[in-house]
């Protein structure tokens, strides 16, 4: 009797170690002042601001470094004034149409397809999820991709975020050569 | 010059029957349009745009003409001159365009003057075409059920089987215990066993082997003592529930989504960022409910995919039926799973953007996870051993062009690792 009560306590000792083995959560550290930061982590809790958050937004009217202001307004006539008359700062020498394909094919494929004809892998067969139509049909210019990248139009969302300015050009001159080659 | 009539006549007549032929293939329920045709139109005009049951950035268009028809009294004609200039319309004051304009402004609805009539009555004639029915998902279902029932009925079979082992040992114990009984009965000695020395008592006696005994449980349990705190820190297989279910094995496997789509901050920072609410907006601006094939798979792992879009839409304040932002917001706290220790650095646009390691490299097949986990241990030696295997990648690389020369020159290899450019120093990560 005792050898078996010896028995019972071991093995509910052994399954009481075992759950405690979730994969659900973290394992312990040696020395957790070591592994966890003093200062702010990314997207860490804070109460150093209202919010509760250490993600911050730039104060207002301020401008981080390397950005350029667009002062356009997200407006049907900003979109006719961008269309009209924003132009590209790239010229032959930087345009880069490798780059731009890598970041149409990252941000831009999934919806307006490889080739811009609108059949991206979300609206292809009968998935038919979202289908934004082919860029032949579309009347585009530099300015009106960029203003379209920079504040989305309709169903589609912002891109601003995703790329800097210098790259949403980049992705500009990609979608006019891939319409110049949808038109021919 | 003579103005020759019947100059096309072939090809008029060819077109014609082509007409005609197209008329009398198309189904019943196309008048005077060819909904095919349509579709495709709408695909690649509308869709954008509109959907048929839905509201999206535009009304939903299912019957569009029939319920114009019936409650303002607006023919095909009006229709037409919609789609071709709206604006025009909205400036002359027509009094429902305006009405519509009021709705849904400032979206103003992009002009197609390239439509034809007959493309314009295609498209009607496919928004005019019934809703299809739901469809019931049958086949996961039934297959999900019967699933069931094959693990219940194996769970019965086995609970039967214990029950019958049991029964079996009691009656063997039974019947010992009765022969017994009978032997004692009939007066039958049953030879005892000679009483030998316990084997506990012999083994204690030997001190050979208690010492070799000893040993290997020391050396036993050295080993798993050290196994142990070897993975102290260790968070491989790490698995936190969310407070969204998001399954990565939809959106990267099944919707083949570029990996860094969402984690965009891994090509150019530090951080692969978590994508901001904004980013899931993209796409489920325009995708409130999933495939009910999706909905049955969803089933499997116990998650309801619709109740966890609507979890999407209250964090970020999207409104659907207004199919607009409420400006109500409430922060997703999201459990973070990979997280090397404060004392080692690491970049992961040095890793995807210069060196182009695929993301799969260390976060493992996340295409196929529903729930995401820790693949790698994240431990230094993983990180060392793959920085002694990788070659550095050179190739349209300036920065590495000249180093890489003089460094291989020096070792005498063709292509360096990643260790012999430097990967081992300490102070590269530890600083």
């Amino acid at each position: 009797m005792k050898t078996t009560l010896k028995i019972t306590v071991v093995l509910v000792m052994l399954l009481s170690i075992v759950s405690c083995n979730k994969k659900s959560r973290r394992n312990y550290q040696y020395m957790p002042n070591m592994y966890q930061s003093v200062g702010y982590e990314a997207y860490q809790e804070s109460d150093a601001f209202k919010n509760g958050k250490e993600g911050q937004l730039p104060v207002e009217g301020t401008i981080p470094r390397g950005y350029t202001l667009y002062e356009i307004e997200d407006t049907n006539d900003g979109y006719e004034y961008a269309k009209a008359n924003l132009e590209s700062p790239l010229d032959t020498t930087t345009v880069d149409y490798d780059r731009g394909k890598e970041l149409y094919d990252i941000y831009c494929t999934i919806c307006h397809g490889n080739k811009g004809a609108g059949n991206g892998y979300l609206g292809e067969g009968n998935r038919e999820l979202i289908l934004p139509g082919s860029y032949a049909v579309k009347e585009l210019t530099a300015g009106s991709i960029y203003h379209v990248i920079y504040y989305g139009k309709n169903s589609m969302g912002s891109y601003a975020n995703f790329m800097s300015e210098e790259e949403r050009w980049q992705v500009v001159a990609y979608v006019e050569k891939l319409k110049a080659e949808l038109e021919k | 010059m003579k103005h020759v009539i019947y100059r096309n006549l072939t090809s008029k007549i060819l077109r014609f029957g082509f007409i005609i032929l197209l008329t009398f293939s198309t189904s019943l329920l196309a008048q005077d349009g060819d909904p095919k045709n349509g579709k495709s139109l709408f695909n690649a005009n509308c869709a954008s745009c509109h959907k048929l049951d839905k509201k999206m950035t535009g009304p939903a268009l299912r019957n569009v003409e029939a319920r114009l028809a019936e409650d303002e009294g607006l023919d095909r004609a009006w229709i037409a001159s919609w789609i071709k200039n709206s604006a025009a319309m909205i400036a002359a004051g027509d009094p429902y365009a305006v009405k519509i304009w009021d709705e849904y402004k400032p979206t103003a609805m992009t002009a197609f003057p390239q439509l034809s009539d007959q493309d314009i009555s295609d498209i009607l004639a496919y928004t005019a075409e019934p809703k299809p029915e739901p469809i019931v998902v049958d086949g996961p279902d039934t297959s999900d059920q019967s699933g069931g029932g094959d693990s219940a009925s194996n769970k019965l079979i086995l609970a039967a089987l214990a029950l019958l082992f049991g029964l079996l040992a009691m009656a063997l114990v039974l019947v010992n215990n009765t022969l017994k009984r009978f032997a004692k009965e009939k007066g039958i000695d049953i030879p005892e066993e000679e009483k030998r020395t316990p084997i506990w008592k012999a083994f204690v006696q030997n001190q050979f082997l208690v010492l070799v005994t000893s040993i290997v449980l020391l050396l036993a349990s050295g080993y798993f003592v050290y196994g142990y705190l070897m993975q102290v820190g260790v968070d491989q297989g790490y698995e936190p529930v969310q407070p969204i279910h998001y399954s990565h094995r939809i959106h990267a496997g099944d919707n083949k989504i570029d990996c860094k789509y969402c984690h965009s901050s891994a090509r150019v920072s530090k951080h692969s960022g978590i994508p901001s609410l904004n980013v899931c907006m993209n796409c489920h601006k325009s995708i409130g409910e999933v495939a009910p094939e999706t909905l049955a798979e969803g089933k499997e792992y116990g998650v309801d995919y619709n109740a966890e879009i609507q979890k999407l839409y209250k964090a970020v304040g999207w409104d659907e039926a207004t199919q607009k932002y409420t400006g109500e917001t409430s922060p997703v706290k999201w459990i973070r799973i990979h997280n090397l220790p404060d004392f080692a650095y690491f970049n992961h646009s040095q890793h995807v953007s210069v060196a182009g390691i695929e993301c799969q490299t260390c976060h493992g097949p996340v295409e196929e996870m529903e729930i995401m986990y820790q693949y790698s241990p994240l431990t230094m030696g993983w990180c060392i051993n793959c920085h002694r295997e990788t070659n550095v990648k050179v190739k349209d690389n300036e920065y590495y062009t000249k180093i890489h020369e003089q460094l291989s020159k020096k070792y005498g290899v063709e292509q360096l690792t990643a260790a012999q450019m430097g990967g081992l120093e300490c102070g590269k990560c530890h600083y």
